[in-house]
């Protein structure tokens, strides 16, 4: 019972951590893609430009957010969840969340070769893992 | 079908899969020091930011955030998702060749699946073109009907 109580602890942070990650690197990626090519950017108006011009985007601050919740997420996971689960559990969650979003809402071409990637990376973290 | 990255933007997908990867290396490592944090306890995060490791774990991750957003803008995040995979690859072989650590059958399985997910989507285009994508979508769709 308590093993069990343990582990749906331990799955929810991962799941939680995962679902973070997820909804903070697609809403960057959306960011990134409505300011264009930031090497274009720097070119035009420096470095400074280019920062202010991505700090501006309240996409990328929401994203930035929930990277930031992820990032203390993952921290706390890590003290209750030893590494060697939670580290390939997240990996391979947050690898298959982000194609399924980045299909869904950044309409992304999520092609044969990408989906077989996606399996590939999961199975591969996991053994990594081992 | 665009696929045109320069030497300098495979240098930053390069950045992308080293910093993540030692990063998260130097935090585990860092938080391993610091010991459990609990709900109760959530004060030892703040301490833990003071930690050498976590520092410095940190300072490489921030170099992360700012390559990863660099390749977002030019590239799909599926694209650039793997290179992000490829960090567990650098780890797991600097530790075989650096710290002559024995690597199992399993983990040199892990590496050749990741290894190859890379090639599958660097043979790839990097960016989805949407026009384009829609234009070739209708052709394969008449293709089919008739």
């Amino acid at each position: 019972m308590l093993a069990s109580a343990t582990s749906l602890r331990a799955w929810s942070c991962i799941l939680g951590v995962a679902a973070l990650a997820i909804a903070g690197e697609c809403l960057i990626a959306a960011a990134m893609r409505s300011l264009g090519d930031l090497d274009i950017i720097r070119a035009e108006s420096g470095l400074p430009g280019a920062i202010r011009a991505v700090l501006s985007s309240p996409l990328f601050l929401i994203g930035a957010l929930c990277m930031a919740l992820n990032f203390f997420a993952l921290l706390f996971t890590l003290s209750i969840v030893d590494l060697s689960l939670a580290a390939p559990a997240t990996a391979s969650l947050t690898y298959i969340g982000n194609a399924v979003a980045a299909k869904l809402f950044l309409h992304e071409n999520v092609d044969r070769r990408r989906w077989l990637a996606v399996i590939f990376v999961c199975v591969g973290v996991v053994l990594l893992a081992k | 079908m665009k696929h045109t990255l320069t030497p300098q933007r495979y240098l930053i997908l390069l950045c992308v899969m080293l910093t993540a990867s030692v990063g998260d290396t130097l935090l585990s490592r860092g938080m391993a020091q610091v010991g459990p944090v609990d709900i109760h306890h959530l004060g030892l995060l703040w301490h833990a930011l003071f930690n050498p490791f976590v520092a410095s774990g940190i300072v490489l991750l921030i170099g992360f955030f700012a390559s990863y957003m660099t390749a977002l803008s030019w590239a799909d995040l599926t694209f650039v998702m793997p290179a992000t995979a490829f960090g567990y690859v650098v780890v797991a072989l600097l530790s075989r060749f650096w710290l002559h650590e024995h690597l199992s059958l399993y983990r040199w399985a892990g590496i050749l699946l990741i290894v190859c997910a890379v090639g599958f989507v660097a043979g790839g285009p990097s960016l989805t073109e949407h026009p384009d994508q829609h234009h070739d979508l209708d052709i394969m769709d008449s293709g089919a009907g008739r």
